[in-house]
């Protein structure tokens, strides 16, 4: 209970609990890396671009329950998540159709004439976990901050 | 008059599909369709054909990449939805 007595999700006015704050601080940086890995290592490892997103927008999920829902405008703005969410289906879609520049089907990565047969599908697919990973961190987030706005 | 009608189709569907779960593999069953052509394919073709090793990635990714697409579509959609309700000032 003393927990949540520091957490004002309108405001930060004043209401403020330091050890929250601190552990808050000192947990996050290991989360988003933790993240970042589970995003970069989705085609060794269990994971990939919407796990490691989720992670990564836990943070912020987090940081909005402590610090307040005002200042996560500061560190994750409203504009750049909105364009990292259409950029990941954006640059989706936009790698399925310079298949077919190359004259290939839609979404057949092997088109691709830069590398190697293996070595482009290789890239192709980390790339579009990175993509993946942004515009679920992006929109998880968003779908927080505006659910949890005043007056809803 | 319609309520003894719906549920006399009801019983006759339903004891037809009832039947037909008789004939299905049991679930995991190494001996089903599934396991005996298609997933051997996919684990002996992941390295060769999508160069990765995580074969759950492959198939979302490589194989499926069609169906992956749409749920990225659709979690875009749902963010739209909510910035379009909730997001005005």
């Amino acid at each position: 209970m003393l927990y949540w007595e520091g957490i004002n999700l309108k405001s930060n006015d004043g209401t403020r609990d330091v050890i929250v704050e601190t552990i808050v601080r000192l947990i996050i940086p290991p989360i988003q890396l933790f993240g970042l890995y589970v995003v970069m290592h989705g085609h060794l490892s269990p994971g990939g671009g919407f796990q490691g997103g989720v992670i990564v927008a836990s943070t912020f999920l987090l940081f909005a329950l402590v610090f307040g829902l005002k200042n996560i405008e500061k560190r994750f703005k409203e504009l750049h998540r909105t364009l990292l969410d259409s950029f990941g289906v954006a640059f989706y879609a936009i790698m399925g159709l310079v298949c077919i520049i190359f004259s290939g089907n839609y979404l057949d990565y092997q088109a691709i004439p830069f590398l190697s047969m293996e070595q482009m599908v290789k890239a192709s697919i980390i790339l579009i976990l990175i993509a993946l990973g942004l515009k679920v961190a992006a929109i998880v987030t968003s779908i927080f901050v505006y659910s949890g706005k005043e007056g809803v | 008059m319609r309520k003894p009608i719906i549920i006399m189709l009801i019983a006759v569907i339903g004891s037809i599909m009832a039947f037909s779960v008789l004939d299905l593999p049991a679930a995991a069953s190494p001996s089903s369709p599934a396991s005996t052509y298609l997933s051997p394919e996919y684990i002996e073709l992941v390295y060769e054909e999508a160069g990765i090793h995580n074969i759950v990635t492959a198939v979302l990714l490589y194989w499926r990449s069609y169906d992956t697409l749409g749920e990225a579509t659709v979690i875009f959609a749902a963010g739209v939805a909510v910035i379009a309700i909730l997001g005005g000032d």
